[in-house]
This record gives C-alpha cells, sequence and structure tokens, in this order.
C-alpha cells in the first residue's frame, strides 16, 4: 500500500500548499541545509529542551530529534479541521459533565454502564462537581492522522494532561531563526501566542466570584517528569508561578502558594500531576506531589483545577470507539472527524476477530499512552505477536485493536536528500468560555523508513507545522 | 424520640503540631428518620477553611490547624428527633448512582470466606435474604474491641471472628453486593440502653430493596435501625463516610480520646 504524501502524492504531483516551500527549497544549496540541520540540533540543546524516556536501562534525557523541512496544510484544510476539532471537544465536555451528573447516555443506553463503572478513570470525588463555565476539559491535544487527501481521522483525545505545545513553540522558534527569509516569502500564520491564549483561557474559567485579574499557577510534579521542560516553560510564557506541591497549602478556603511575602492565593491551577497524586487527603495518600485537601476547596469552588480531575474518563481508549455515539448524542449532529474502526476485545466477537489477525492489526492497552505496550502487528516477529497474544486472552478487556492505518507521509532531510516519512498531527485546543485552537500544532514524524510509530519515546521526530494563511 | 447527643474528639500531641488538616464528616442531615433540631461544632486548635457536600451528599468541613496547638478538639452536639421506621431510609437520592453502590471497595474486596458466606444466604423474598446475612455476619463476628482497626478489611475480621461495628458494616456490605444489592456503609450514633456513655461512635450498612429503597442493617446488633439510631454519613466503606480524616505534617506523635454520649 503506498502512503499518501502530503508534498508529492504518487499521481497527482506537488501539492498547493508546497508550491512555494518547494520553490523556495529547488534554489538552496544542500550543503547550507545539512548545516542548518546542525544548527537546528544545537539550538535544540541550548535550550535544554528533552525529554526523559521511560523503561530504558539510563534514564537517559534526549533530544526530540528535529527534521527542518515543515509539515505545511492549506487553510481550506485547516478550517475542517477545527470545525471537526471543536465539535469534539464541546461533546467531550458535555459527556463529562453528563457523567459526573444524571448520566443521561448510560440511561440511553448509548455507552455501557460497565465501561464506566469498572473504570479507573472515573472519579467519584468529581460526583456532582461542575466547573465554572461547565469546561472539565480544558486543554485538551487532539491526535489526527491523514490517509488520504480528503481522509482525517481522529487517532486518540488526550483529554487529562496532554503534552508536547512546548514543542510546536521551539520548533517555530527555532525554524524562524534557521529560516527568516521563508517566513517573508511565505505567509503562516503564528503559534507564538499559545502562552498568552493558555493565560487567557485560563483566566476565563477562574471561580465564580473572583474579581479582577486571577493568580494562575502551574503544578508540576518536579525536575524528575519527563515534561517537566514544558511545565518551566509554560509557566514562563505565561508569567505566572512554577509551584509544586510542597509549595502549597490550604490557607483561608483556598489553595495558596508560599511566597516571599507569605502564602497568596491560587485561583487556577493548571496542573501536571496526574489525579491519583493530586490529593493524599483523598486519593493516594502516599503521594508527596499533590496538595492535601485540594479536592476539597475545589468542591468548595474556591479552585479551578485545570484539567479537571476525572477527565479521564472521556479519552479512555475503551471509551475512544463510543466517540462518534458520544458526539452524536451531545451534538446531535454526525461527527465531522472520523473515528478510527476500533475492535474492542472486551467483545469475544471482537476478541477472536483480532486473534486471528494479530499480524495486520495495531493493538493497544486501555488505559496506556505514550506508544507503552503496544503491538504493531505487521511489524512484529512471529514471537512478539504469540507472547502478545497470551497476554491479549488473559486480559481481553485491557486491550482494542484497530487497522494498521498508511499514515500520510511528508518529507524529511536526509543524508540523502529528502525522503517522506509517515506523521500525524496534535492540534492543542484550549477551552473555556470559547474555543480557541492554535493553527497548527505539533507533527510527530516516525523518523525511520516505513515506520508507523511516532512517539517520541519510540524514536520518533517532530517537524514544525504550517497553517497557510492563504 | 428525642435524643440529645455529644461526641467530643481530641487530639493530643507530644510537640506542637505546625500544619495538618482535618476532614469531618460530622453534620447530621434530616431525612426520614430523623429531624435535625440544633447542631453545632466546637473546633479548638483548628479552623475550618471549607465547606462542601462531598459526592454522597454528606455535609463536609475541612479544618486546618490554627496556630501550633498541642491538642485539638472537635465536639459535635445537638438535639435529634428520630423516629422508628423499622430500617427504611427511603428512596435513592443524589447524584451519585446506584450502580455505585454495586461496587467493592478494597475495604470491603470480598475474599474466599465472605464468597462463602454470601452464597450460604438461602433464597427467598429480598429482605429475608438480607436479614439472614445480618444473621450469619453477627453470628459469625463477635463483637471484641482492640482486635481490628481502621485498614482491616471485610475478608480479614470474618476470617478472624471478631471485630466492631465497622467490621460487621463491612462484612455486611461486601456480602450484600456480591447477592447483587447496592449497599452502603453509615455512620452515626446509637444511643444504648441503659446508659448515657457509649464506647464509640456507630456504623451501621445498608441495602437497596427495589420498592422500599435503602433499608438499614446493624450486623453489629442484629437488628434493624429503630428510634435510637442517629444516621450522620453514608459511603460505600468507612474510609468515605469517616467522621473524621486527617492529615498531618510532621513526627509528632498523636493520642487520640473519643467521649460520646446519646441520651432521651
Amino acid at each position: 500500500m503506498v502512503a499518501f504524501d502530503e508534498m508529492l502524492p504518487a499521481e497527482a504531483g506537488l501539492r498547493r500548499p508546497y508550491e512555494a516551500y518547494d520553490g523556495w527549497l529547488k534554489n538552496q544549496d544542500p550543503a547550507r541545509l545539512t548545516e542548518k540541520m546542525r544548527d537546528a540540533e544545537r539550538v535544540f540543546r541550548k535550550t535544554g529542551i528533552t525529554f526523559a524516556v521511560y523503561g530504558e536501562q539510563e534514564a537517559s534525557e534526549r533530544l526530540i530529534p528535529f527534521d527542518i523541512v515543515p509539515r505545511i496544510i492549506s487553510g481550506n484544510e485547516w478550517r475542517r479541521l477545527t470545525q471537526g476539532i471543536e465539535q469534539r471537544v464541546q461533546a467531550l465536555n458535555a459527556f463529562l459533565d453528563d457523567i459526573y451528573h444524571r448520566q443521561e447516555i448510560l440511561r440511553a443506553g448509548r455507552v455501557p454502564r460497565e465501561l464506566i463503572a469498572a473504570n479507573e478513570a472515573f472519579l467519584p470525588e468529581m460526583i456532582g462537581v461542575r466547573p465554572p463555565a461547565g469546561v472539565y476539559t480544558h486543554i485538551i491535544g487532539v491526535d489526527i492522522v491523514r490517509i488520504a487527501e480528503n481522509e482525517f481521522y481522529v487517532l486518540e483525545d488526550n483529554a487529562r494532561t496532554p503534552s508536547g505545545v512546548s514543542y510546536m513553540l521551539e520548533n517555530r522558534e527555532t525554524m524562524l531563526q534557521l529560516f527568516p527569509e521563508l517566513f517573508q516569502r511565505i505567509k503562516v500564520h503564528p503559534v507564538e501566542n499559545y502562552p498568552q491564549l493558555l493565560r487567557q483561557s485560563l483566566a476565563a474559567v477562574r471561580p465564580n466570584g473572583v474579581s479582577g485579574a486571577p493568580t494562575i499557577a502551574v503544578l508540576t510534579p518536579g525536575s524528575f517528569n519527563s515534561a517537566y521542560f514544558e511545565h518551566a516553560f509554560l509557566a514562563d510564557q505565561m508569567g505566572v508561578q512554577l509551584v509544586e506541591g510542597q509549595d502549597l497549602r490550604v490557607a483561608d478556603g483556598h489553595v495558596a502558594m508560599r511566597t516571599t511575602e507569605g502564602y497568596k492565593r491560587i485561583d487556577v491551577l493548571y496542573r501536571r500531576v496526574d489525579d491519583a497524586y493530586l490529593d493524599p487527603l483523598t486519593f493516594r495518600p502516599d503521594s508527596s506531589l499533590g496538595v492535601p485537601g485540594i479536592m476539597d476547596v475545589y468542591r468548595a469552588g474556591n479552585i479551578t483545577i485545570a484539567n479537571a480531575p476525572g477527565t479521564g474518563i472521556a479519552d479512555d481508549k475503551a471509551i475512544y470507539s463510543y466517540m462518534p455515539e458520544i458526539i452524536e448524542f451531545y451534538t446531535g449532529r454526525k461527527p465531522i472527524l472520523g473515528n478510527i474502526p476500533t475492535w474492542r476485545c472486551s467483545e469475544p466477537d471482537s476478541l477472536k476477530y483480532v486473534q486471528e489477525h494479530l499480524g495486520e492489526l495495531v493493538v493497544k492497552e486501555v488505559h496506556g499512552s505514550g506508544g507503552y505496550g503496544m503491538l504493531v502487528g505487521p511489524a512484529a516477529s512471529k514471537k512478539e505477536r504469540e507472547e502478545f497474544s497470551k497476554k491479549l486472552a488473559a486480559r481481553p478487556s485491557n486491550y482494542i485493536a484497530q487497522p494498521t492505518l498508511s499514515l500520510s507521509t511528508c518529507p524529511i532531510l536526509t543524508e540523502k536528500g529528502l525522503a517522506p516519512r509517515h506523521v500525524d498531527l496534535r492540534p492543542f485546543v484550549l477551552v473555556s468560555d470559547r474555543i480557541r485552537i492554535v493553527p497548527g500544532g505539533l507533527t510527530r514524524v516516525a523518523l525511520k523508513e516505513g515506520s508507523l510509530v511516532v512517539n517520541s519515546s519510540q524514536g520518533g521526530g517532530t517537524k514544525d507545522t504550517w497553517v497557510l494563511d492563504d | 424520640m428525642r435524643l440529645k447527643v455529644s461526641h467530643r474528639t481530641e487530639y493530643s500531641y507530644d510537640e506542637p503540631i505546625r500544619y495538618g488538616l482535618q476532614r469531618l464528616r460530622l453534620w447530621p442531615a434530616s431525612g426520614p428518620a430523623q429531624t435535625m433540631l440544633t447542631w453545632a461544632l466546637h473546633i479548638e486548635g483548628a479552623r475550618e477553611e471549607v465547606r462542601f457536600l462531598d459526592q454522597f451528599g454528606n455535609d463536609t468541613r475541612l479544618l486546618s490547624i490554627d496556630g501550633e496547638p498541642h491538642t485539638i478538639s472537635v465536639v459535635a452536639e445537638g438535639e435529634v428527633e428520630t423516629n422508628d421506621t423499622a430500617g427504611v431510609s427511603g428512596p435513592h437520592r443524589g447524584f451519585a448512582p446506584l450502580w455505585l453502590f454495586e461496587h467493592q471497595t478494597p475495604l470491603t474486596a470480598p475474599g474466599t470466606a465472605i464468597r462463602e458466606l454470601a452464597a450460604s444466604v438461602g433464597n427467598g423474598r429480598d429482605l429475608d435474604r438480607l436479614h439472614g446475612l445480618m444473621a450469619l455476619i453477627q453470628q459469625r463476628i463477635a463483637y471484641v474491641t482492640g482486635t481490628t482497626d481502621s485498614r482491616t478489611t471485610a475478608e480479614e475480621a470474618l476470617v478472624k471472628g471478631t471485630g466492631v461495628c465497622q467490621d460487621h458494616s463491612h462484612a455486611f456490605a461486601a456480602s450484600a453486593r456480591l447477592l447483587g444489592f447496592p449497599a452502603r456503609y453509615v455512620s452515626g450514633y446509637l444511643m444504648m440502653n441503659d446508659t448515657v456513655e457509649q464506647v464509640a461512635s456507630h456504623a451501621w450498612a445498608e441495602a437497596y430493596v427495589s420498592d422500599l429503597g435503602w433499608v438499614g442493617f446493624d450486623a453489629a446488633n442484629g437488628m434493624s435501625p429503630d428510634e435510637r439510631y442517629v444516621r450522620v454519613a453514608v459511603g460505600r466503606d468507612y474510609r468515605e463516610a469517616m467522621p473524621i480524616a486527617g492529615i498531618l505534617i510532621g513526627q509528632a506523635q498523636e493520642r487520640l480520646a473519643v467521649h460520646i454520649t446519646v441520651e432521651q
């Protein structure tokens, strides 16, 4: 199967969004481009943007490889994508509100009750909580793949704590440094204002009764976390405090942070700490990363937590397969962006099919993320498939399977010139009293020829993503 | 029946406390079996930070340490008008769905002993089966204080054969859930006959029976709650309905004293 190349598709010739870039590229000296690649690496080393990879012997900090060929999306394509994304995040928030209140969708039988009831991401402590503006998931990274000119699919909804936005920003920054003349020639929508939009968005969901500018802070698990760089970067860019659990306590009915002038109230907390660690008085008592009592302050309406606890119930991979039903239930319309057909291994017929077609499918853990614990059938050895098959038989409800999609490709610059590699796209969505989507997002690229795994933990790289102002 | 309740909890420490939190579920609400006449909380050594209704509708308050005290005391007291509803506390209310109460928690997770116990409950009408279950638990877990603690599971207490009302309630909830009934844990007070001083706050369990709603079963005493009972908080287990839960920063040694009186 030949993948759809977004620059130079097999039969159609150079695609329009790439025309201007191609014109510029043709006039570049290959040696200069290779040099620029090295410059890019130096820029990243200097800014200190690294990524800790779990599960390796040495707890290694790696640079995520960056490719200097941009991924380019036309204004029209982007408009269609944003409509689909907006519809999707509206449905996600409506679903969360429903699940933590009347559960109409379960009563209607559109989503099976057991899927919620037996799910660790469902937090009873959220029952009856309606956050400001009714927003539960404020920051979402929707992973989108493309397989043809007009075929886009949502791969997953990252509705709890999506990461990667710092790469989007750094990638653009780097491109602007390396190729200022390119941005003179081609009108590309800016992404640099993301931190300001994030700040505005968080401010708009401040607790009711907070007048004036709310105090915002970013809660990080600390410097050992793989995304610590991003936490520090976003706090810095927004001009707000970066805090850890030990800096915070409950005071005067609020969560407050220690400052040189005593404790200062926090109105909106952008937390990058997982639910289970957020409040040792409520969840895991052994957590030292969270804030004891923050759930009490939250239920009392005195702080906004973004994203809300318990949003994981909306992006669970088992729930994902019901997203078309969920979107239709809450918006009354068919999904604009499709789902990838998904076999739920909890269903005996599906399990049988998956077991018989392991060589063709991608099998994922229901609660997993980051490309860990998954099987890419076509790329796996017979032994790997056999071992996975045993795991699947032991805990079928822990897995879902999807067809191996031929993801679109974009060229990357290799030593031998341009070569196509598979990509996906994670646009970042901000939800408050309105929905804001920065034009672009994070394009992840599988650097190995033919590989479909774009996760940075599995050797993927990134590209700058351009949305044309055309 | 008009009951007068006083519940004093005092924590003493061997060094001053600088930071800590206490979460109280000590504010009873009026309902089918009780009407609150007066109720008050008196707190020393700590102050109220926030109050809210938790996921089960319990009036919950979060306290933080005030100053650097050596003792913290919490007195909950007031008067309640109770009536005998034969243990029926009425229809299910609130956003917490009934199915949530069909699920076991770490404290009620059944093992072989609970499974066997539940399996030995005979067939018949729902109420008869639940009364049968209550009688079985009363037989199998002798009321002995000091043999279990707040972390003891239903299974452990049943295997041990001794425990207190908390263990009876967990064993009942665990078994009732196995039998297909939504079940919950209730914390509150009981006026024991002929005595004003009560050894402890009380707990019992409720099972949801179609047509009747929630029905209480006090397996420690082998009876359904009557007008001598005051209900304070509910949850799926002790941990979710606990009257006081705290977290303390530091190394201080804690001593706990509880004094409860319930009288007419």
